[in-house]
């Protein structure tokens, strides 16, 4: 019973069917939290004692952030179910996350910079924490040139997915790597917002936010596949139905 | 209103926050619709291709 | 009577140290590239010593990294090309050991040779004799790891037209960590610090890499030759 609807996940016809129905779900419950939390976040939520209003950028800054590494998860997981299972469809996934993700890195990277400005006095330092999410934008970066520099559908598919699949073996590293890195380094002041410690009125419209961006993501994520889908069916018959629609 | 502008001094960091993410939230809608949109003609010029010549 | 994966590989290694040495003057270029980036910077920076000794770990260190990057593109190159590649893959060999043993070769032709020279560049930039051995292990340890890591890049890259540029743009985020550890290991040297800690660290990511990369970039060449 259970292995019918994993079978009918690598269908192709059957995936793309499925993303067109369920896109408006996820597209429209984001838009209404997206904008419910920033309502929350710019004006609901009171004043930071420490930052002021300046700390409402987190309202932006965390969700691309939460973006930029839940995108690369999800790419990543594709690609190594599309090179163990040989399934067209986690290929088509995994494409269509890159550029999703890469965007959001850059954004988070540019938030945190103008949020870093007025707190630590500096549009950059080379913190652990900015550098590993740098390094996670040279390997979005990196994936989208790879599959753009292979002509072959299918060998762009494979190589660009060992390489996702090894670039997550660097993610650990790199995080974990903070802690020594800190040691030689002054840390500077890093601002942490502790969830249990952030009062409802500040958290909530974060929460939405969060949340909001992931349903966003699905909806992306959606819309992307169909087209990755179809650039991966050559003349199947399926296709004639799908595009009278 | 206008306080809610200043942003309590913050107002030059705030904004281009807000306005750059947006932008992106708003650009991946516009590239996501073009690639499938893309993708659906490349489809359809395939299938007159192989219905010419069969 | 059969090859054991050992034996062949071996062998494998022995054939690419005998051809690289037949053309010895692209061995050398790696290395003629290290002497003068490293000349580079006190020509741009300072003549002074102890402001060159700053950042003389930076500058070893990105040098080491770019000359073995710069070797790295004709990991395969020759063999893709002229079908011995497609050869060893289908031979019923290990793949992996086949791989291991190229990239063992390019290491000792590129990192090892290197992270012998760079102790004389580093002194020229001012740093002081206890911090020999602070340059030659780490670097030693970090060059195997980037050959090593470089390779998958390499094999992924089979075929591209021009794939330098790419190499180094797939290869760089991945090695990162091995130049934040190693330019610190021998950074702590120069200052007369122990560097055991980084060390260690560089170690666990040569026996990471010596157990997985291979695997993977025997995948990644059989991608390629699909």
């Amino acid at each position: 019973m259970a292995w019918t609807w994993f079978h009918r996940l690598a269908s192709p016809p059957h995936v793309y069917a499925l993303a067109t129905r369920l896109t408006p779900w996820f597209a429209w419950p984001a838009a209404a939290l997206i904008v419910a939390g920033l309502y929350a976040g710019l004006v609901l939520a009171p004043p930071d004692y420490q930052q002021g209003d300046g700390f409402r950028i987190i309202y932006v800054h965390a969700p691309s952030a939460w973006m930029s590494l839940m995108v690369y998860v999800t790419m990543a997981s594709a690609a190594a179910v599309g090179l163990i299972w040989r399934m067209k469809v986690a290929h088509a996934v995994a494409a269509s996350c890159a550029p999703i993700g890469a965007s959001f890195t850059v954004a988070a990277l540019v938030t945190g910079s103008l949020w870093g400005r007025p707190m630590w006095g500096t549009y950059w330092e080379w913190d652990p924490r900015l550098t590993s999410e740098l390094i996670l934008l040279f390997l979005y970066l990196g994936y989208m040139a790879l599959r753009s520099a292979i002509d072959e559908v299918q060998r762009a598919d494979r190589a660009s997915a060992l390489l996702a699949v090894v670039g997550v073996v660097n993610v650990p590293i790199i995080h974990y790597s903070v802690l020594w890195w800190n040691s030689l380094h002054q840390a500077p002041s890093v601002m942490k917002l502790a969830k249990p410690e952030m009062p409802a009125a500040m958290l909530l419209p974060l929460l939405m936010m969060l949340a909001g961006f992931t349903l966003y993501f699905g909806a992306l994520l959606l819309v992307r596949l169909r087209g990755e889908i179809l650039r991966r069916e050559r003349s199947a018959s399926w296709i004639r139905e799908a595009l009278t629609e | 209103m206008n306080e809610f502008l200043h942003m309590g001094g913050y107002a030059r960091f705030v904004w281009p926050s807000y306005a750059l993410t947006l932008a992106i939230v708003v650009l991946n809608i516009i590239w996501a619709r073009r690639s499938l949109a893309r993708a659906r003609a490349d489809a359809r010029r395939r299938l007159l291709r192989a219905d010419a010549h069969p | 009577m059969s090859t054991s994966a050992l034996q062949a590989a071996r062998l494998i290694l022995a054939r690419d140290l005998r051809l690289a040495l037949r053309k010895r003057g692209q061995v050398v270029q790696p290395l003629a590239f290290f002497a003068i980036v490293t000349t580079l910077f006190p020509l741009a920076i300072s003549p002074e010593l102890a402001r060159l000794r700053e950042i003389a770990s930076g500058v070893l260190w990105v040098a080491a990294l770019l000359a073995s990057l710069l070797a790295l593109e004709f990991l395969f190159r020759d063999d893709a090309h002229d079908g011995t590649l497609e050869q060893y893959a289908l031979s019923g060999q290990s793949l992996t050991w086949l791989i291991f043993a190229k990239t063992s070769a390019h290491w000792l032709l590129t990192g090892l040779p290197l992270a012998v020279m760079a102790p004389l560049a580093g002194l020229s930039l001012g740093v002081p004799y206890a911090a020999v051995p602070g340059i030659i292990i780490p670097i030693a340890l970090g060059t195997l790891v980037l050959s090593l890591i470089g390779a998958i890049g390499a094999a992924l890259t089979l075929g591209v037209r021009r794939s330098g540029v790419l190499l180094t743009l797939l290869t760089l985020p991945l090695a990162m960590p091995v130049l934040i550890f190693g330019a610190q290991a021998t950074d702590l040297a120069i200052r007369g610090a122990t560097f055991a800690a980084p060390l260690y660290l560089l170690s666990a990511m040569a026996v990471l890499g010596v157990t997985l990369a291979p695997l993977a970039a025997s995948a990644a060449v059989r991608i390629s030759l699909e």
